[in-house]
């Protein structure tokens, strides 16, 4: 009943002022709109340039349209760069470091939640101290571990080094903790071992926090920068993001813009298409890692 | 806290190894040698170390290209923070509305998260190519002033600040546009009915109530053009020119494996740490506090 009655009041008070609401979304839009396009530009004149020929790339007003040498600057960027090995390089980076860090935060979480055993409090803390230990604080002396086991220009080193993460093993940790006793007791009155539970319970229960760390640590290890930078010496080990740089013209060379913009796209289309595919975990893995 | 349920001596240890074997061997370790080698010097030769004590530390406070690297670090995390949010939180109030779509935009606003800082640096320098870049020729009809990142520091550091700004800013206008969303406009109501105009309300209201995501965007922020931005300097200005961009990172990394002073790199990889730690601390402080509400 009260229902009803409150109905035709708010409907009146959304009538009485309809100009002032559309007005209100218009600017929204707007502005939005606005905000879409002036990110999305530098990225669309980018594109732009990797289109053009050398003579249009120079040409002074600048054309801000494709043209016609895409194939070309395209097939160029990739002969010249090795684009392919560093495209692979990156791959089984991103890949390796995502997976990794994932399996291994994992067992971490589910040791630290679901067993009780000497020295955990020592083993949390030193997980958590990762936190204040990123890469640049231990630039020199990293690099010399790594160079002691000989993992230096290694998959070995581009890889296993990263894959400790306080981050995800906070998430698991977290996650694990709102899943019901109820469970675990039952698994174990049906004679279930602990990995048989983990395996079959509670990974499938976690698909959604692995597939929203997934994105994050996915971009995480394909853009990384100093880390291979220091790690491999060879053009044959360089990670895609490194590698390019050595198709930005200086100032003595050829102004082949073009050349090393096709180049950019191909690099930066792998991470961007992961965040846009799925989406919906990237926003989900945004709120929880940084937490 | 979670009864412990599954009784067994050593399957836990067994499942903490590998993280325990990687924390100590790629962190702990070096971060401990970092701590022995910012005590040494490199002799001549390179054959051997010797103990300088605090020298390096001694040498890093009086060395002028050390705390312009400070300075330049300090302002450029500063700028790129404090511009970028300030900018996203201005649009996002003005765009803060009921309307459709709204996933769609944040869709549209989250992809550029995706891109390496050091390719976004790349786009950028061509934007800003003094011969054939589009900033320059647009400049060109208000002033007769040439921006030519080669030569004016200034240029170069307007550079990086902007393809920083530009990685991050969609993201935080989805934050700021997701909180705004979250208030209730009841309250914003009650206050227009006393009679408080928008710009006091955006201040005694919206503002605080928003205070949690400005928290979080910020530490992200910091820490992102504090350390994350190694690639955008290595990529795009070298440091150069000079060492008008030569951040902090950027030094120590440089220092370290260019210019082989192990030792003076170890004492600037201290310096770091200790920054980190100052940041990790005032953030759980704040944390702790929950900002306001």
């Amino acid at each position: 009943m009260a229902r009803t009655l409150a109905q035709p009041a708010t409907l009146a008070a959304a009538h009485a002022r309809p100009r002032k609401r559309d007005w209100h979304a218009l600017t929204a839009h707007a502005i939005l709109l606005a905000s879409v396009a002036l990110l999305a530009f530098p990225l669309y004149y980018a594109f732009v340039i990797s289109t053009q020929t050398l003579s249009e790339v120079t040409t002074i007003p600048p054309k801000p349209w494709p043209s016609t040498a895409i194939i070309a600057n395209y097939a160029e960027a990739w002969q010249r760069a090795h684009m392919a090995r560093m495209l692979l390089n990156s791959a089984i980076v991103a890949l390796g470091v995502a997976l990794g860090k994932i399996v291994i935060s994992m067992l971490s979480a589910f040791a630290i939640v679901y067993f009780d055993f000497r020295g955990k409090h020592v083993v949390f803390w030193m997980i958590f101290i990762t936190l204040m230990l990123p890469v640049p604080v231990r630039i020199v002396s990293t690099y010399q571990v790594v160079s002691v086991l000989g993992w230096v220009n290694t998959y070995w080193g581009l890889t296993v080094p990263l894959m400790a993460s306080a981050t995800g093993t906070f998430l698991f940790r977290q996650f694990f903790r709102t899943i019901p006793d109820s469970l675990a007791e039952a698994a174990q009155l049906d004679g279930a071992g602990p990995m048989r539970f983990l395996w079959t319970i509670l990974l499938p229960l976690s698909k959604a926090n692995i597939a929203a760390l997934f994105v994050i640590l996915f971009v995480y290890g394909w853009n990384d920068y100093l880390w291979p930078l220091m790690i491999t010496n060879t053009p044959d080990m360089r990670t895609a993001v490194i590698g390019i740089e050595t198709l930005v013209p200086r100032t003595s060379q050829l102004p082949e813009w073009n050349v090393a913009m096709a180049a950019a796209m191909m690099v930066l289309l792998p991470p961007v298409a992961v965040i846009v595919a799925m989406q919906r975990w990237f926003v989900k893995g945004l709120i929880e890692t940084e937490k | 806290m979670k009864r412990s349920v599954f009784p067994n001596r050593w399957l836990p240890y067994a499942l903490v190894a590998p993280q325990i074997v990687i924390t100590l061997l790629f962190f702990f370790w070096p971060a401990f040698d970092s701590l022995r080698l910012s005590l040494y010097r490199a002799s001549p030769f390179g054959d051997r170390l010797i103990y300088v004590g605090l020298g390096n530390f001694r040498r890093l406070f009086q060395d002028d290209a050390y705390l312009r690297s400070m300075t330049t670090s300090f302002v450029f995390s500063a700028v790129v923070t404090l511009v970028g949010l300030a900018l996203a939180l201005l649009l996002a109030s003005l765009a803060n509305a009921k309307i459709r779509g709204l996933t769609v935009y944040r869709s549209l606003l989250l992809w550029p998260y995706g891109i390496a800082p050091a390719i976004a640096g790349i786009i950028w320098l061509f934007v800003f190519h003094p011969s054939y870049g589009i900033l320059p020729w647009l400049l060109s009809f208000v002033t007769a002033y040439r921006f030519n990142w080669f030569l004016e520091g200034w240029v170069a550091m307007m550079l990086l600040i902007v393809a920083a700004i530009w990685k991050q800013f969609g993201y935080n206008l989805a934050f700021y546009l997701a909180g705004l969303q979250a208030i209730e406009t009841a309250v914003l109501e009650a206050a227009s009915v006393d009679g408080a105009g928008p710009i006091r309300r955006f201040f005694a209201i919206t503002f605080p109530l928003l205070s949690p995501v400005t928290f979080f965007l910020f530490t992200l922020n910091m820490t992102f053009s504090f350390f994350d931005t190694f690639g955008l300097v290595h990529a795009v200005t070298q440091g150069g020119p000079g060492d008008a961009t030569s951040i902090l990172v950027y030094r120590a990394w440089k220092d370290g494996f260019e210019g082989l002073q192990l030792g003076y790199s170890a004492a600037q990889s201290v310096v770091l740490m200790a920054l980190v730690i100052v940041l990790t601390a005032v953030q759980f402080r704040f944390a702790e506090k929950k900002v306001t509400y």
